[in-house]
């Protein structure tokens, strides 16, 4: 089982959400968060004086997949997500242990 | 039971005929003393019409305070203090309302010197229905009572913004306290009070123009701000980190609200439902359009992009600005009034305050001190015996009042006002800050201040909006 990490443009939540439900994807926790990779940020003013706002509203989405679903999750994502522009955001994966299902005990696959 | 249902029209229209009958007096047989009491009626009504602006103007300034100056000042600051910049003006409600009913009115009010009243007043002994005719000869005294009530809540609950973020509660009611009485008392009475050294109404020394508090509400407590801001020092982090309103959406609300209650803040000070109160109440809301316009209008130039922080804070300034004025000057100065004070008042808190570096958090100093000062200066030329005949001589004719009626004297006596204000404030602040200091300690601890006010001074927080919480 894999855990795919994506930290993406707050626009464009709602198309990668229905992207991965598209490809079967069942289960996913989403954050809004603050964060910058080499997006540069915006200045506001205030008082007269000029602040550089570099944290920026970011949304990430988690879901932990079985190994198979996760090259068309990607897929789906970026599709979904891409932009060209500095600013689309990042996928991260990483190795999950177990999963388990709270309300039967189900292990493994089963529980995603 | 069906007779009656019958009769009931019937009935009903007897009884509201004998009732009416009832409340008008029969009108005696001598023509003198019906003009006598037709003439009562007369003054009665328009008592009755005075009286009843009066009250809907000390509804007006007190929700200046609350929750208009609370919202203003609380979206200002970080969300950790939200709650204990809140509670510094609400506190203020509760506290100065105490403290003018057992003395602090009689200082203000009283007959006492140039300088003071005395406590004749005290415990509010003698001040009921009659009006007293040196305040106003319409209205209950008790009216005029409440009505000042709401100034002396408003003026130090504006010192709060200099010393935002850091003070601690109880250093700040302490403070508070003494200030009413050191401060606010000694200005109100010269100002207003009878025998004032500087009551241009009552006969003072040096007549100052001050309709509705641009010296004794404004100056002192914008100038007391800086003295407050300066002693206590910049908040933590200071000017290096960002410090970003949590809601201008709240001070907004709090600034229009402000708007609104000003009018009975200045054309309730005409203490009558006349002209008078008209010409100030268009005055005002004239001169609060110009300064957001002004203030807006310099952002955009300077900074590419007119804020709505800028435009609010922008009326405001010109509100204080024209309170001193309000009551004198006719509606075209109102608007340059208003223009110069927004630019003047913005130019002071993007610039002047960055220059000069002190933490006046919500630039208490920058728009009421500043722009009072300005308000007061420009009232001693755009003073007009045609809106405000205050001047008069023996024989009751109107005299020149300010600059434009010819009278170059009285921006002079409007400067000694100023001055007189500016030195109350900082000798009266820095003594109480030394006491206040001494005893209790006015700063709160730098673990405190991280932590937010809310926190350590109220224990509660201003908003539970994190999903994970019940």
């Amino acid at each position: 089982m894999t855990k795919l990490e994506a930290v993406i443009q707050p626009s464009k939540f709602e198309a990668v959400k229905d992207a991965l439900l598209e490809i079967g994807v069942e289960g996913m926790t989403v954050t809004e968060v603050r964060g910058h990779g080499r997006q540069k940020g915006h200045t506001e003013f205030y008082r007269g004086r000029e602040y550089t706002v570099d944290v920026l509203p970011k949304v990430k989405i988690e879901t932990v997949l079985p190994d198979r679903l996760v090259d068309s999750a990607i897929q789906a994502i970026t599709n979904a997500a891409r932009t060209g522009k500095i600013g689309d955001g990042k996928i991260f994966l990483s190795r999950i242990d177990e999963a388990i299902r709270i309300r039967n005990d189900e292990r493994g696959e089963t529980a995603l | 039971m069906r007779l009656v249902r019958k009769f009931l029209p019937l009935l009903l229209l007897f009884v509201s005929i004998g009732s009416l009958a009832a409340q008008t007096p029969s009108a005696p047989a001598d023509p003198a003393a019906q003009i006598a009491q037709l003439q009562q009626q007369v003054a009665d009504a328009k008592g009755s019409a005075d009286n009843a602006w009066m009250l809907a103007s000390s509804a007006l300034v007190l929700m200046m305070t609350g929750p208009g100056l609370a919202l203003f000042y609380g979206g200002l600051v970080r969300k950790k203090n939200v709650l204990g910049t809140m509670m510094q003006s609400f506190a203020m409600m509760a506290l100065i309302t105490v403290l003018w009913a057992i003395v602090v009115y009689s200082l203000c009010f009283g007959a006492g010197n140039s300088f003071i009243g005395g406590i004749g007043h005290a415990f509010l002994r003698g001040v009921g229905a009659p009006p007293d005719p040196d305040y106003s000869g319409t209205i209950p005294q008790q009216t005029f009572m409440i009505y000042q009530l709401m100034f002396a809540i408003i003026t130090p609950a504006l010192i709060s913004g200099a010393f935002a973020e850091r003070m601690k509660f109880s250093a700040m009611l302490l403070f508070m306290g003494l200030w009413s009485l050191l401060v606010y008392s000694p200005m109100a009475h010269m100002v207003w009070g009878k025998g004032g050294l500087l009551n241009a109404s009552l006969g003072g020394r040096f007549p100052t123009l001050d309709f509705a508090g641009g010296t004794v509400v404004h100056i002192t407590s914008g100038v007391s701000a800086l003295i407050c801001a300066t002693y206590l020092g910049r908040r933590l982090g200071y000017p290096k980190e960002p410090m970003m309103p949590h809601s201008v959406v709240l001070s907004f609300i709090g600034a229009c609200l402000l708007w609104v209650g000003w009018f009975g803040f200045n054309a309730g000070s005409a203490l009558s439902a006349g002209a008078l109160a008209t010409s100030a109440f268009v005055a005002t809301h004239f001169a609060a359009a110009t300064a957001a316009i002004g203030w807006a209008g310099a952002e955009w130039i300077r900074n590419g992009k007119p804020s709505a922080l800028g435009a609010i804070s922008g009326c405001v300034a010109g509100l204080v600005a024209i309170t001193p004025a309000s009551g004198f000057v006719g509606p075209m100065p109102a608007l340059l009034i208003g223009l110069v004070a927004g630019v003047g008042c913005y130019l002071m808190v993007a610039k002047v305050k960055a220059a000069l570096g002190y933490d006046d958090s919500l630039d208490a100093f920058g728009v009421h001190g500043a722009g009072g000062t300005i308000g007061a200066l420009l009232t001693g030329v755009f003073a007009t015996k045609l809106v405000n005949p205050i001047f008069k001589d023996a024989q009751g004719n109107a005299l020149a009042s300010g600059m434009i009626d010819g009278n170059y004297h009285q921006i002079l006596n409007q400067a000694v006002g100023v001055l007189i204000a500016i030195v109350l404030a900082v000798v009266g602040t820095y003594v109480i800050l030394k006491i206040v200091d001494f005893t209790i300690g006015v700063r709160v601890t730098a673990e405190h201040e991280v932590q937010g006010l809310d926190l350590t001074q109220h224990g509660e927080e201003g908003y539970y909006w994190e999903a994970s919480l019940p």
